[in-house]
């Protein structure tokens, strides 16, 4: 029911804010890139299929190229080995991007606390939700889902996200 | 390991000092006369070790009153036709010299001697191509010595860029450089990963094309190295049981048995007949939706997402029966060294024949589709051939040596848990191509599922841990009723199942082929070593022989139709 100046235009006209109508677009239609490395990989296979199907929060288009998507799926371990290339494509992704650390490993190292493993790939890059389990069930993957789309509708189309991170490959 | 095969080797080599552990013939030479009884081994048909299982190095600096040099290199062969399970092992002096190479004799010892370069720093002289395998180029010092510390990171920047690899192989090749520089036959490096939705996990794939045909490949693995290896020493064995899940995480159950395996046999704990037979059936059926996984990506590689469909949703079914018996879905955990977690739930045979009849029914209808599909016979056949002596020598085991004519298959060679009593049969291929890898996969299962049902027929009742205190845990009534299981309960807790000094190979046929382990014990209750021979680690070291020649989309499918797990690749 309208009742300011909506009443006056009819149906024709919607007037609303900028923010708000390019983040209903921007939560609903999220592009993922799954950077899939490990046991995390196989549980996203599983949210992608028929099952728990990610189209119904609007993220089945996976692109397996970066300068399609804009979020990042990071599932599984990173190791120091795959840093860089997890960097690079991170850049390769045009703005406005989001992250997600699917599973303990990509959150924190996980159980590989050793010589070889990054613990927690926000040393590299920004991370807007992390997903706890090893691996998680699809249903937390699907959650995190919600999340982001929670915390898109609050952000602002004219701020930079992320302008001052530096991580140790910076 | 019967004393005969003994006799034999210890005639056949006086000067070598010849031990028995387990199943395997132990060989210790001198360093000089390693490259001759390795030679003997692999050409001399009384051995004719045609399959080197793997090369691994142990450094003994912490074991308690070694005496000699820090470091030893121990190869494990076999001859699998007479089911004969040698280990030579020989001191090394000096790592920086270190000794001489088996690469020409097998090409698995190629990435084998590579990665005990790698993690202990050994020389092998001779070896073609010594460079880092699991860690990065620009690492410092070999972290599985016992003087590296598990913390020490070290931060890489850049990736390497692989190209004098590529042009030595095109070299080997005959490419030489006039050609490469004549513009009517220019080559082009095509890089394929390590984040690429081929390559199913993180490998590197460089290809120098002629057109759209391999010239040369050359393959950089280690992107999901998570030191697996140097983790597992500072835990219990008990405790490693969770990180095995995450080597195949396609069938975590079948790493979980393989593992508790390897020390049962050490300790000499015969598990119960009722653990047997859970153990063949989980192995079995997590076989099946290992095979279901590899076949449903490899559809998807090649553009029948409808075989996809039919195959994964019974894997995601399958999910339920798991996470009802596991409490997880893709990391089961559920053995312990000396039985099982828990035994079966009331109901599981009406559950289990569920599943393998709606998985009998994906495999029927993707059958279906491919049985005449003329797009599924051309891409597939007679493309990325490796013959079966090939495939021997560099290490390829299970379905794909399988698919090359070769019926190794520890289940009929040197069999467990009574798989001797099973009616069922060794699927073998003709061409070792694609298509045989591909359909060897849907017999495997059709097999699995018929022993899932013997197994079910036959199972009996009864306890599924063995008595042993010093193995199992007390019951949890008398932890909390009496002190002498309380002080047991802790003392298995806190310093684990302890095994008696020594070291051992044990083998297991996993989904993907071989998968063994190689224990050092120094008497505590953590392995004072222990490697994992990954039976994907040796399937991508002969990728290269598969893919020359053929064009780059063959080496898209077939890369999914060998199964790489990174988990196990690079542990």
């Amino acid at each position: 029911m309208a009742l300011g100046l909506e009443a006056n235009l009819g149906d024709t006209v919607i007037t609303t804010n900028l923010d708000v109508v390019v983040n209903w677009g921007r939560q609903y239609s999220l592009w993922p890139f799954v950077f899939g490395t490990a046991c995390c990989a196989i549980e996203f296979m599983s949210a992608a299929a028929s099952q728990h199907d990610v189209s119904r929060f609007g993220a089945e288009v996976v692109r397996f190229s970066p300068r399609q998507a804009d979020l990042m799926l990071v599932c599984g371990t990173i190791t120091y080995k795959q840093a860089p290339i997890l960097k690079r494509i991170y850049e390769q992704m045009p703005d406005p991007k989001w992250v997600i650390a699917v599973g303990a490993c990509a959150s924190s190292g996980g159980i590989y606390n050793n010589y070889c493993t990054v613990q927690g790939i926000d040393t590299i890059i920004p991370v807007d939700v992390y997903v706890s389990g090893c691996p998680p069930r699809p249903e937390t993957i699907l959650d995190a889902l919600i999340r982001l789309q929670d915390q898109i509708k609050g952000e602002s189309i004219l701020k930079d996200r992320h302008k001052d991170f530096k991580g140790i490959l910076d | 390991m019967n004393t005969t095969a003994l006799e034999k080797i210890q005639a056949a080599f006086p000067d070598a000092i010849c031990k028995v552990a387990l199943d395997s013939v132990v060989i210790n030479v001198q360093p000089e006369n390693l490259e001759p009884t390795l030679s003997r081994l692999k050409n001399d048909p009384d051995f004719n070790c045609t399959l080197l299982a793997d090369v691994t190095a142990i450094d003994y600096l912490e074991y308690p009153k070694h005496q000699g040099p820090r470091f030893s290199v121990v190869y494990t062969m076999r001859n699998w036709e007479d089911n004969l399970l040698l280990q030579v092992k020989t001191p090394v002096a000096d790592p920086e010299v270190g000794v001489s190479s088996a690469a020409h004799l097998w090409g698995a010892a190629l990435w084998g001697e590579r990665e005990a370069y790698d993690q202990y720093g050994i020389n092998f002289q001779g070896h073609p191509d010594l460079r880092r395998i699991l860690n990065h180029w620009q690492f410092k010092g070999h972290p599985l010595r016992k003087d590296y510390p598990i913390e020490k990171r070290q931060i890489c920047y850049e990736t390497d860029s692989l190209e004098p690899e590529i042009r030595a192989r095109l070299a080997k090749k005959g490419v030489d450089d006039q050609t490469l520089k004549d513009i009517n036959t220019e080559v082009m490096f095509l890089n394929l990963g390590p984040s690429h939705p081929a390559t199913h996990g993180a490998i590197r794939i460089l290809t120098a094309l002629d057109g759209e045909t391999i010239l040369a490949n050359v393959n950089e693995i280690g992107y999901l190295h998570r030191g697996f290896e140097k983790n597992s020493e500072k835990m219990t064995y008990n405790q490693i049981i969770p990180m095995t899940d995450r080597l195949n995480y396609c069938s975590s159950m079948i790493n979980n048995i393989a593992y508790v395996k390897a020390i049962e046999s050490w300790l000499g704990v015969t598990i119960t007949e009722r653990a047997q037979f859970m153990r063949v059936v989980l192995t079995e059926f997590y076989r099946v939706l290992d095979h279901l996984v590899c076949i449903s990506a490899a559809f998807v590689d090649i553009g029948g997402l409808t075989g996809y469909w039919y195959l994964y949703n019974e894997k995601e079914a399958a999910y339920d029966f798991i996470s009802r018996l596991t409490g997880a879905r893709l990391t089961s955990s559920f053995t312990r060294v000396g039985g099982m977690y828990r035994d079966f739930y009331d109901g599981w045979k009406e559950d289990m024949e569920h599943h393998i009849k709606t998985i009998e029914q994906g495999i029927d209808d993707a059958l279906t589709l491919i049985a005449a599909n003329r797009i599924l016979h051309d891409r597939t056949q007679g493309v990325c051939v490796i013959s079966g002596e090939t495939a021997l020598s560099y290490g390829v085991t299970g379905p794909v040596l399988r698919a090359s004519g070769v019926p190794y298959d520890l289940r009929k060679d040197a069999p467990y848990y009574n798989y001797e009593s099973f009616d069922f049969e060794i699927p073998v291929g003709s061409t070792g191509d694609i298509y045989d890898r591909f359909m060897i996969r849907f017999f495997e299962m059709k097999e699995s599922i018929s022993i899932i049902r013997q197994a079910m027929k036959s199972i009996p009742e009864g306890p599924i841990n063995v008595t042993d205190s010093q193995v199992v845990l007390p019951k949890k009534e008398d932890v909390y009723s009496n002190i002498e299981g309380l002080a047991n309960h802790f003392k298995l807790i806190f310093e684990g199942v302890k095994t008696p000094p020594g070291e051992w190979y044990d083998a297991f046929e996993a989904a993907n082929g071989e998968l063994g382990f190689h224990f050092v014990s120094d008497g505590s209750g953590k392995p004072y070593k222990l490697k994992v021979r990954p039976p994907c680690f040796y399937t991508m070291g002969a990728f290269h022989k598969m893919v020359e020649g053929n064009m780059i989309a063959d080496a898209v499918i077939n890369l999914s139709c060998i199964n790489i797990i990174g988990g196990e690749l690079d542990r």
